[in-house]
């Protein structure tokens, strides 16, 4: 009398870009514990490696359409162009890394672990079918995250990112915990494609359903910082390390856009009529009031945190206009944005005056004579972020807002390009800082460091591509969302 | 399909590639190759005007190539008899204002040259663009090095003027943007074909009423800013003053020319009708513009502003004759764009040779200075009658004709915008005897030196066109005729088409 167990169907392609970042993590963790102590900087070569092999698996698998682990795990191409944008933003925030950390002082192998696990939480949120799965993924990454915000813990500054970031995100994972409830409580599942059957059944008039929802969106809201839900950006990316400000501003992002996409497309799509307005309002307060505060700024990190808003802004412009178009341009904008803010930030944390970071706009000064090169490098970051072509900050626009007119929200694209111009003068104003105005005291310098020069490069290189060559890649980008939507 | 276009396009950025390659210290060498890049330019654009042919009014030269062909857009390049006159007019002052830099730029030379290089490639494929992403692409782009010479070689206030510059026409543009996504996405639903084309979008008749009217008002309000047209204007100015001369050349010799050149190629074409129900309110400001612009130069000290308000009053007459939509008018307004190129250009070239002397612009700080320059003040006297309109040189021709088709159209605006021509003699003279005539009041004037070699080579060419223009316009007008009448025809014949839809 023989009873066969049988085990559930594990099918680890699915997970694979996951999978890879996670034992690549745990690796890291065995390798922390052996020698030689006190250089770490190989963690950050291994944790590369196991990102560029993340991205590969992710090119490989490219086209597949699997779930797995009970539906509650996909592998679409929505997930494989979300993990193409977190593996680059992860690697290169471990490029920018590497000198930073030592000349801070705070080099450890920690921090390299925590952002693989970081990366994993964010890639496992974007494959994610189930909303559990999606919290799942969103408590690794945000976990993670709140620890990197405090990393330099010697400073008062990162001890209030850290905690105002675990504070206000704890709020935000309780309001998106009590959603699923919610929605359980009104659809029977937290399955997504059975939540949108349900939705399609009639159950969209259930009061229960509607509040779940709306308490998903503050979650989601607090995630990819929009307007309302925006009171921590800006101390955080102030107070956090200048790559780990780098990584929350992109990768975090791409991943809970990527899952907030995949809710609206596959279960919310009934009630598309309904919630257009309300991402409508959040679109055009993130894209005003992130521009208007942003002008009055005089710290880079505080002023790209406040662009970083108007950005998610430009990006809801996308999620409202909806269709292939409308979701591809976000997924784009997504990569573009990566590139050009991991590149910006990255400048900037290059930049050191009297042996301390420099983040004031004034430390600019003259930059553009003493290392025109890297002056050269922000100020084309500067103007992606503006939106200015060649660049593909002004691709990824041109197909967001392109989108936004042909669904017919002309209004809202005009209210897009109005704060485009208004945008203009505050990153122009760094450009007026670096090329017209000279130092005052010690002049602040740009620190040599080879691997944070090639993140530069490499970011660069993807704003100039995206901008001249754009057409490949956002084809990718709509064929990414286009299966969601039969 | 030759590929001259995308030559001359893209031989400035080229060059600015390979200044960008030599070291910072070998000035003299940025310097020569800075210069010989735009000769090249130049020559190489030469055989566009000597191939063109006049007779009919179909874009020469043309070249596409795929470039984003889901979305249709393509990199289509091609010239006619609107746009090849200023194309040559682009690479024609390029040389002369990298000459003019040579000493007046003092500082950073090797970026200096990288971005007038660039702003050369910009400011040729706005002309040249057929496709209106590619058209926007370099619009925009433009205004990049435009920003950077105001803002990092500029005068005392140059910050301000900069920003300002920048932020007028950063709005005018993304509002023009969004016009381009609605035409994009109206002609796609109407033909069922996607494209960014502007032939094949050019052939459709955009519907009537006011979705067409708000459409025209998205790119004329882009267009009026750069011209500049009353009350648009407020950013010149500045920019003039602030810019260094080669700044204030180009500014006003090539910039200013897009404005009305956007007029031309997208507005009429594209929205017909809604041209025509706005173009006595174009004629009301333009008539304002002239004057007011005459008679706020009439009181400045600045020469450069007197010069820089003085471009509010010709641009003016230029939009008057784009917008009297006849065949004398708009030829007149398309030669008078190259004119007032040529002659305020040389104006700013001889403003700042004053101002390298004296480093003052103050008309109150000169006086007398035929006794002491007379090769630069004749040369100054010619240029001056030019932007007066004296019979004989080129001034007289595009005014002439301008005022001709204004007439037709609306007798008491033509007759006002006359009398700007009376002002201008007012302004214009009245400056230069303050300048040029009389004793020497101040004892620095007294040992300033005449025209070097490098200054007559800035200063004779101009006078040739200048002279070549006023005596024998045909050689230049004659280019142009073919396309403006095929122009008219269409815009009357889809103005009709559009009024036909709406009657049904």
């Amino acid at each position: 009398m023989t009873e066969t167990i049988t085990l559930p169907a594990v099918s680890l392609r699915v997970i694979a870009p996951a999978a890879v970042l996670a034992v690549t993590g745990f690796v890291l963790m065995l390798l922390d514990l052996l020698p030689p102590r006190g250089r770490r900087e190989h963690l950050a070569f291994v944790g590369l490696a196991g990102v560029v092999v993340a991205l590969v698996a992710a090119v490989l698998l490219w086209g597949s359409e699997a779930t797995g682990f009970q539906g509650m795990a996909v592998l679409d191409n929505l997930t494989l162009f979300a993990t193409l944008v977190i593996g680059y933003s992860t690697g290169l925030v471990l490029l920018l890394s590497i000198d930073y950390l030592k000349r801070r002082g705070m080099e450890s192998g920690e921090y390299y672990i925590l952002v693989l696990f970081a990366a994993t939480g964010m890639v496992i949120m974007a494959g994610a079918n189930d909303l559990i799965v999606v919290f799942l993924g969103l408590e690794t990454m945000s976990l993670a995250l709140y620890v990197l915000a405090g990393f330099f813990r010697t400073r008062i500054e990162a001890g209030e990112a850290s905690m105002k970031y675990f504070l206000l995100g704890a709020f935000a994972s309780g309001f998106f915990l009590y959603g699923i409830a919610l929605i359980y409580g009104a659809t029977g599942s937290t399955n997504l494609n059975k939540i949108g059957a349900a939705v399609t059944a009639g159950a969209s008039r259930d009061p229960l359903l509607l509040i779940g929802f709306a308490l998903l969106l503050v979650g989601f809201g607090f995630k990819i910082s929009a307007v309302p839900f925006h009171m921590w950006t800006a101390d955080v990316y102030e107070g956090a390390p200048t790559s780990v400000t780098a990584f929350i501003a992109t990768g975090s992002k791409a991943a809970a856009f990527a899952a907030l996409l995949r809710l609206l497309l596959v279960s919310l799509r009934p009630l598309q009529g309904e919630w257009v307005w309300l991402f409508w309002v959040l679109a055009v307060l993130s894209m005003t009031l992130g521009n208007l505060v942003a002008i009055a700024q005089q710290n880079l990190k505080r002023m790209l945190a406040y662009s970083s808003i108007a950005h998610v802004g430009y990006m809801l412009v996308g999620v409202v206009a909806g269709g292939g178009l409308g979701g591809g341009s976000v997924l784009f904008y997504l990569l573009v944005y990566t590139f050009t803010t991991a590149g910006a930030f990255g400048v900037i944390l290059l930049l050191e005056r009297g042996g301390d970071e420099a983040v004031q706009i004034g430390d600019t000064a003259g930059l553009a004579t003493r290392h025109p090169l890297a002056a050269l490098a922000l100020a084309i970051f500067l103007l992606s972020l503006v939106g200015i072509p060649p660049t593909a900050g002004f691709v990824g626009k041109f197909y967001l807002f392109g989108a936004a007119v042909r669904s017919g929200y002309l209004w809202l694209a005009v209210i897009g390009v109005l704060n485009s111009a208004a945008a203009a003068y505050y990153y122009l104003r760094v450009i007026v800082s670096m090329y017209m105005r000279e130092p005052e005291g010690t002049p602040a310098v740009i620190v040599p460091s080879f691997a944070g020069a090639l993140a530069v490069v490499v970011a660069l290189w993807g704003v100039i591509q995206l901008g001249i060559f754009p057409a490949p890649l956002f084809d990718l980008a709509q064929s990414a969302v286009l299966p969601l939507l039969r | 399909m030759s590929s001259v276009l995308s030559a001359v396009t893209f031989v400035p950025a080229l060059g600015a590639l390979a200044v960008f390659l030599l070291p910072r210290r070998a000035e003299g060498l940025v310097k020569v190759t800075a210069f010989l890049t735009s000769v090249v330019a130049f020559v190489a654009s030469v055989p566009l005007f000597t191939g063109f042919n006049a007779s009919t009014p179909d874009y020469q030269f043309v070249e596409q190539h795929a470039w984003m062909p889901t979305l249709g857009i393509s990199y289509h390049l091609g010239v006619d008899g609107i746009s090849l006159l200023l194309v040559l007019l682009t690479t024609f002052l390029m040389p002369l204002t990298l000459l003019a830099s040579w000493h007046s730029v003092e500082r950073r030379w090797k970026e200096f040259a990288i971005t007038m290089l660039l702003l050369e490639t910009g400011m040729l494929g706005v002309f040249v663009a057929l496709d209106l992403f590619l058209f926007y692409i370099f619009w925009e782009a433009m205004l990049i090095p435009m920003y950077l010479i105001i803002g990092i070689w500029g005068g005392p206030n140059r910050v301000y003027a900069a920003i300002k510059f920048i932020l007028y026409t950063l709005v005018g543009s993304l509002l023009m943007l969004v016009a381009i996504l609605a035409l994009y996405f109206q002609h796609g639903a109407a033909t069922g074909v996607h494209t960014f084309d502007l032939p094949i979008v050019a052939r459709w008749v955009v519907p009537g009423g006011l979705g067409q009217s708000l459409l025209f008002l998205a790119f004329a309000l882009a267009f009026a800013i750069k011209v500049p047209m009353w009350p648009f204007h407020t950013w010149l100015p500045d920019a003039h003053v602030e810019a260094p001369t080669p700044g204030s050349v180009i500014l006003a010799g090539v910039l200013l020319k897009m404005g009305t050149y956007g007029f031309l190629r997208f507005c009429m074409p594209l929205f017909p009708q809604a041209s025509l129900a706005f173009a006595p309110w174009m004629f009301t400001l333009a008539v304002i513009g002239i004057l007011y612009g005459a008679w706020v130069s009439t009181v400045q000290a600045d020469i450069k502003k007197l010069v820089a308000y003085s471009s509010v009053s010709h641009l003016g007459f230029v939009v008057l004759g784009l917008f009297t939509l006849n065949q004398q008018g708009m030829v007149g307004g398309i030669i008078q764009m190259i004119n007032h190129g040529l002659s305020t250009g040389a104006l700013f070239l001889i403003v700042g040779m004053l101002y390298e002397r004296r480093h003052t612009r103050l008309i109150a700080d000169f006086g007398g200075l035929w006794k002491v320059v007379p090769a630069l003040s004749a040369i100054f006297l010619i240029v001056t009658f030019s932007s007066i309109g004296l019979p004989g040189l080129n001034g007289f021709v595009g005014e002439f004709l301008i005022l001709v088709g204004a007439f037709q159209v609306s007798r008491p605006l033509a007759v006002v915008a006359t009398s700007g021509i009376i002002f201008a003699a007012v302004y214009m003279l009245w400056m230069y005897q303050r300048v040029i005539f009389g004793e020497v009041t101040r004892e620095e004037n007294r040992r300033l030196t005449d025209l070097s070699v490098r200054e007559w080579a800035m200063l004779v060419p101009v006078l040739v066109f200048i002279v070549w223009i006023g005596v024998y316009p045909v050689s230049f007008t004659g280019k142009t005729e073919a396309s403006v009448s095929a122009l008219i025809t269409q815009v009357q014949t889809k103005a009709a088409a559009t009024v036909a839809a709406v009657g049904q």
